[in-house]
C-alpha cells in the first residue's frame, strides 16, 4: 500500500507537471493553425510590412500596427527603465526600513490595479495633460508609451532588485573599503556586476509593454495609420485585436490570428533572450 | 564473552563525485553499548553514520561501495526496506530539529506513519518516549505547543524522544551536544547511559570529552581513514597509534 | 567643470529618491482619485441591482456575480495542475532536459500577452470545444494564464523549506510522498496560499482575455455554461463607449477595493510564512 502510493503520486506529480508543455503547445498549435493560412495567402513579407489594413477590401498590411507597438514599447522603455532603475536602487541600497516596508508592497499593488484602470485614468487625465500641454488630439504615442511606462514598473524594479541584491556582499564592502563613496560603489561596482539582471528586467518589461492591450486601446486613438509624430494616435498589435475580434469573422478573424502570431513570435524571441542572459552566469 | 555485533561494516568505501572520503572501513558495532565515533573536521564521521541507515542515498552524488549488515543481513542488498531500515536505525541531527508542529505530532511523527494505530496507542507511546528521553515531567502540561518553542537542550531531547517513539534498535547521534549548555548535555548523556540497556548506540561526540564521559568503545576517523579502534580506556588511555594520541592530546584538531 | 564625489553623491541622491517618491505618489494619486470619484457610487443597490438600460443605470450585481464564478473556477483548475508542477520542480527531478523544458514553458506561459490567451482561449474553448461564450471558457482560459504564477510562488515556497525538515522526516523512516504531504506541503502552505491569493487579484483584474471567452451578456449568470460580463469587462465597455461615468468609477473604485483586500492579505500571509521560517 505505502509503495503503491509512494509509485502513484510519483507519476501523478509528473503527469501534472507535463501541464504547462502541454498548456504552451496547445497555445502555439491553435493560435498557428488560424493564423498561418492567412499568412500563406498574403506572404509574410506583404503581411508584415504591408501598409494597408482594410478587411472589408481583403487588405491585410500591419506595419503601421507594427510600426505602433515598436514606437510605444520603445516609449514605455525610455520612461519605464530610468525610474524603474532608479527605484530599485532605492529599495536595495538606500530606503531607509520604514520606507521599504511601504515600497515593496506598493509596487506589488501597482502589478496588481487592473490595467483597464490604468487605461481610464490615462484618459481622463493623461489624455487631457498631453493634448493642452503638446497639442494634438492627446490621444497619442506619448500619452501610451506614459501608461506603458508607469504598467512596467514592477516588472522593471522587482526583477533588478532582485539581481543587485544576489550580488555578494564582498563586492560592495570591497569597494567601500577602497575609499569610493556609497553611490561610486552602487555606479561603478554593483550595477555593473547586476548588469544582466538589468538586462533581463528592461527586456522583460518591454515585453510586457508590447502584449498590454486594454491599458492602451483607450488611450491610443487606434487610428491605422504611419505616425508622422509621438504626438500622432497609432493602433497597436494588441489594440488591432482587441478591437477588432468582437466583430471580425472568416478572412478578417484569421488575420487577427496572424496578428497574434506576430505577437507571439515577438514575445517569445523577447522571452528567450531574457532566460538566456539570466542564465549564461 | 562473545556477544554477535549489531552492526558489521566490511570493506566500505564512500565517494561524492570523484572523490573518497571514506576508504576501506571495517568495523564491528556491539549491541547494547555506545560506541563514539570521533575525529577532525572532514574525517568522514558524518558520511558513515549516515550511511548507516541510508540517509547518505539523499545525497545525489554519492556513492558507497562495500557491505552494512545489521544483525546479519544487508542493509543495502535487494531484499532491504529503506524506510524499516530507517525506523530501526534512528538519527539524532546537529542541529534540533523539531518539525514545525506540535510537541505530541512531533514525537507522533513516526508512528503515524505507518498507520493503523489507535490514539491511545499513540498517546502512549509518546508518553513512554518522552519519559524515556527525560523530557515528560517538563512538557507534559503542553504538549500541544510547537516544538519550537522548547529551549535548545529540550529541543534536542525531543528528537531523542522522536527516534524513541520508532522503536528502534540503534540510535544515531551526529554532535547531538554540540550547541547545548553543559546541563542539557549532562541531562542527555544521562539518558544515553541508560538508554544502552535497551538500543544500541553510535555517537559522533562533539568532543574528546564527552566521548570519555560516556563511550563504551571509541573509534578515531582521520581522513575519512579509520586508524584506530578499541574500549574507552585502549583509545583514550593508552592509545596505539601516533595520531591518535596527537588527536587526544590537542596537538592538532 | 567636473563634480567632485560628495556633489555626484549628492545628485545621485536625489535623484533616486525622487523617482522612488514619484512612484509612490503616482500609485497614491491612481488608487485615490478612483477611490474618491467611485466611492460614493457604491451602495447596497449598486451592489444587488443588475445593470439597466447596458448599464447606464441599476447596478452590477451580475458582474459581481460573473467576476466570482471565472475566477473561482480559475483557481480551482490551476491548483493542482500548478501545485504539482511545483512539487515535481522541486522534489523529485535533478535538473534533467525534462526539467528545463517545464521550466522554459513556465517562463514563456508567463509572458504571452493577456490578449493572445483571449484568442488562443476563443478559438479552442468557445469554438473548437463549443462551449461557446461562458463562464467555463473564461475560467480555463484564466487558469492557462495563471499557470505559470502559480508554478513559480509554489516552487518558491517548496523551496524555501529548510532541507533538513525532509532529512528528519526520511530519518524518521518516512517514505517520499509521506515527507511531501506531511512535513513540506504543511510547512510550504502559507507561501503556496500566498501565489494563489495573488493569482486571483490577476484573475478579477483581468479583461481582455475574459472578454474574448467569457464573453459581454449582462444578465445574471445561471450556471458555469452562462455567459458573463466580468467586472474589469463591464468597466471597460462603461468607459470606452461613455455609457456612464459615475458607474464606471464606482466598478473601479470596487475593482480597487478587491485589489488592495487581496494585496493586504497576501502581503500578511507573507509576513506570517517568514515569521515561520525563522
Amino acid at each position: 500500500m505505502k509503495k503503491f502510493k509512494e509509485q502513484l503520486s510519483g507519476r501523478v506529480f509528473f503527469a501534472l507537471a507535463l501541464s504547462s508543455i502541454s498548456a504552451l503547445a496547445l497555445i502555439t498549435v491553435f493560435i498557428i493553425a488560424n493564423g498561418a493560412p492567412l499568412i500563406a495567402d498574403v506572404g509574410v513579407v506583404k503581411f508584415i510590412f504591408g501598409m494597408e489594413w482594410a478587411p472589408s477590401r481583403g487588405e491585410f498590411g500591419i506595419f503601421p500596427m507594427v510600426i505602433g507597438s515598436v514606437t510605444v514599447t520603445l516609449g514605455a522603455a525610455v520612461i519605464g527603465v530610468p525610474i524603474g532603475v532608479c527605484c530599485s536602487v532605492f529599495l536595495a541600497e538606500f530606503a531607509p526600513k520604514a520606507m521599504s516596508t511601504i515600497f515593496r508592497p506598493a509596487i506589488q499593488l501597482l502589478a496588481g490595479i487592473p490595467s483597464v484602470v490604468y487605461g481610464f485614468w490615462g484618459l481622463i487625465f493623461v489624455v487631457p495633460a498631453v493634448r493642452n500641454l503638446f497639442g494634438g488630439p492627446g490621444l497619442s504615442i506619448l500619452t501610451g508609451s506614459i501608461i506603458l511606462g508607469v504598467m512596467i514598473l514592477p516588472t522593471v524594479i522587482s526583477i533588478s532588485e532582485v539581481s543587485i541584491l544576489a550580488l555578494p556582499r564582498q563586492y560592495k564592502e570591497g569597494a567601500l573599503a577602497l575609499g569610493m563613496t556609497h553611490w561610486q560603489t552602487i555606479y561603478a561596482v554593483m550595477i555593473p556586476a547586476a548588469k544582466s539582471g538589468i538586462v533581463a528586467a528592461v527586456i522583460l518589461g518591454i515585453g510586457r509593454a508590447i502584449g498590454e492591450t486594454m491599458a492602451v486601446i483607450m488611450v491610443l486613438g487606434n487610428a491605422v495609420s504611419v505616425p508622422e509624430s509621438i504626438l500622432d494616435p497609432v493602433r497597436t498589435l494588441t489594440t488591432n485585436i482587441g478591437i477588432e475580434m468582437g466583430y471580425a469573422s472568416g478572412e478578417h478573424q484569421q488575420a487577427l490570428f496572424a496578428t497574434g502570431i506576430v505577437l507571439f513570435v515577438a514575445i517569445m524571441i523577447l522571452n528567450s533572450f531574457a532566460q538566456y542572459i539570466t542564465r549564461r552566469k | 564473552m562473545v556477544k554477535q555485533s549489531k552492526i558489521v561494516i566490511n570493506n566500505m568505501n564512500y565517494y561524492y563525485r570523484k572523490k573518497q572520503v571514506i576508504f576501506d572501513l571495517s568495523l564491528e558495532i556491539p549491541r547494547n553499548e555506545i560506541m563514539a565515533v570521533f575525529g577532525p573536521a572532514n574525517s568522514g564521521v558524518t558520511t558513515f553514520l549516515r550511511s548507516l541507515n541510508r540517509l547518505c542515498d539523499l545525497t545525489p552524488e554519492g556513492h558507497m561501495d562495500g557491505e552494512i549488515l545489521l544483525d546479519g543481513e544487508s542493509i543495502y542488498g535487494h531484499a532491504s526496506n529503506v524506510t524499516e531500515l530507517r525506523r530501526r536505525v534512528g538519527m539524532v541531527f546537529e542541529v534540533p530539529t523539531p518539525l514545525p508542529m506540535s510537541i505530541f505530532d512531533n514525537i507522533a511523527f513516526g508512528p503515524r506513519l505507518n498507520g493503523k494505530k489507535s490514539m491511545k496507542e499513540i498517546t502512549e507511546t509518546v508518553e513512554r518516549a518522552l519519559r524515556q528521553a527525560a523530557l515528560w515531567d517538563e512538557v507534559k502540561d503542553r504538549l500541544s505547543i510547537s516544538g519550537m518553542s522548547l529551549s535548545g537542550g529540550q529541543q534536542q531531547r525531543l528528537c531523542i524522544a522522536r527516534v524513541l517513539a520508532l522503536e528502534p534498535e540503534v540510535i544515531l547521534l551526529d554532535r547531538a551536544c554540540s550547541g547545548l549548555d553543559p546541563i542539557s548535555t549532562a541531562k542527555i548523556e544521562e539518558s544515553l547511559i541508560q538508554l544502552k540497556e535497551q538500543f544500541t548506540i553510535v555517537i559522533a561526540p562533539h568532543n574528546i570529552q564527552q566521548a570519555v564521559r560516556i563511550c563504551d568503545r571509541a573509534v578515531f576517523m582521520l581522513m575519512g581513514h579509520l586508524i584506530e579502534e578499541g574500549t574507552n580506556v585502549e583509545v583514550f588511555s593508552n592509545p596505539k597509534d601516533q595520531r591518535t594520541s596527537d588527536y587526544i592530546t590537542g596537538r592538532f584538531g | 567643470m567636473k563634480l567632485t564625489p560628495a556633489q555626484s553623491e549628492k545628485i545621485a541622491r536625489t535623484v533616486i529618491w525622487a523617482a522612488a517618491l514619484l512612484v509612490i505618489g503616482l500609485l497614491s494619486f491612481i488608487i485615490v482619485y478612483i477611490l474618491v470619484k467611485g466611492l460614493p457610487v457604491i451602495n447596497v443597490q449598486f451592489l444587488t441591482d443588475n445593470p439597466r438600460s447596458m448599464g447606464r443605470t441599476g447596478g452590477i450585481a451580475s458582474s459581481i456575480v460573473g467576476t466570482f464564478m471565472v475566477t473561482v473556477l480559475a483557481i480551482a483548475i490551476v491548483i493542482p495542475f500548478g501545485i504539482g508542477t511545483a512539487f515535481y520542480l522541486a522534489e523529485y527531478t535533478k535538473g534533467n532536459m525534462l526539467t528545463r523544458v517545464i521550466r522554459f514553458s513556465a517562463e514563456s506561459l508567463a509572458g504571452i500577452p493577456s490578449i493572445v490567451y483571449g484568442l488562443f482561449g476563443f478559438i479552442f474553448f468557445v469554438i473548437y470545444l463549443k462551449l461557446g461564450w461562458s463562464i467555463l471558457s473564461g475560467g480555463l482560459t484564466l487558469a492557462f494564464m495563471i499557470l505559470p504564477t502559480v508554478i513559480r510562488t509554489s516552487e518558491e515556497a517548496i523551496l524555501a523549506v529548510p532541507l533538513i525538515y525532509r532529512e528528519v522526516s526520511f530519518s524518521l523512516s518516512a517514505t517520499k510522498w509521506q515527507t511531501i504531504s506531511r512535513v513540506v506541503f504543511p510547512s510550504a502552505l502559507l507561501g503556496i496560499v500566498n501565489g494563489i491569493i495573488l493569482s486571483i487579484g490577476r484573475c478579477v483584474a483581468e479583461t481582455a482575455a475574459v472578454m474574448l471567452t467569457a464573453g459581454l451578456a449582462l444578465g445574471m449568470p445561471t450556471s458555469i455554461f452562462s455567459p458573463t460580463r466580468t467586472m474589469a469587462v463591464h468597466f471597460y465597455v462603461l468607459a470606452m463607449e461613455g455609457i456612464s461615468t459615475e458607474n464606471a468609477f464606482g466598478t473601479a473604485a470596487l475593482l480597487i477595493v478587491l485589489i488592495l483586500l487581496i494585496n493586504v492579505v497576501a502581503n500578511t500571509l507573507v509576513n506570517r510564512f517568514m515569521a515561520k521560517g525563522r
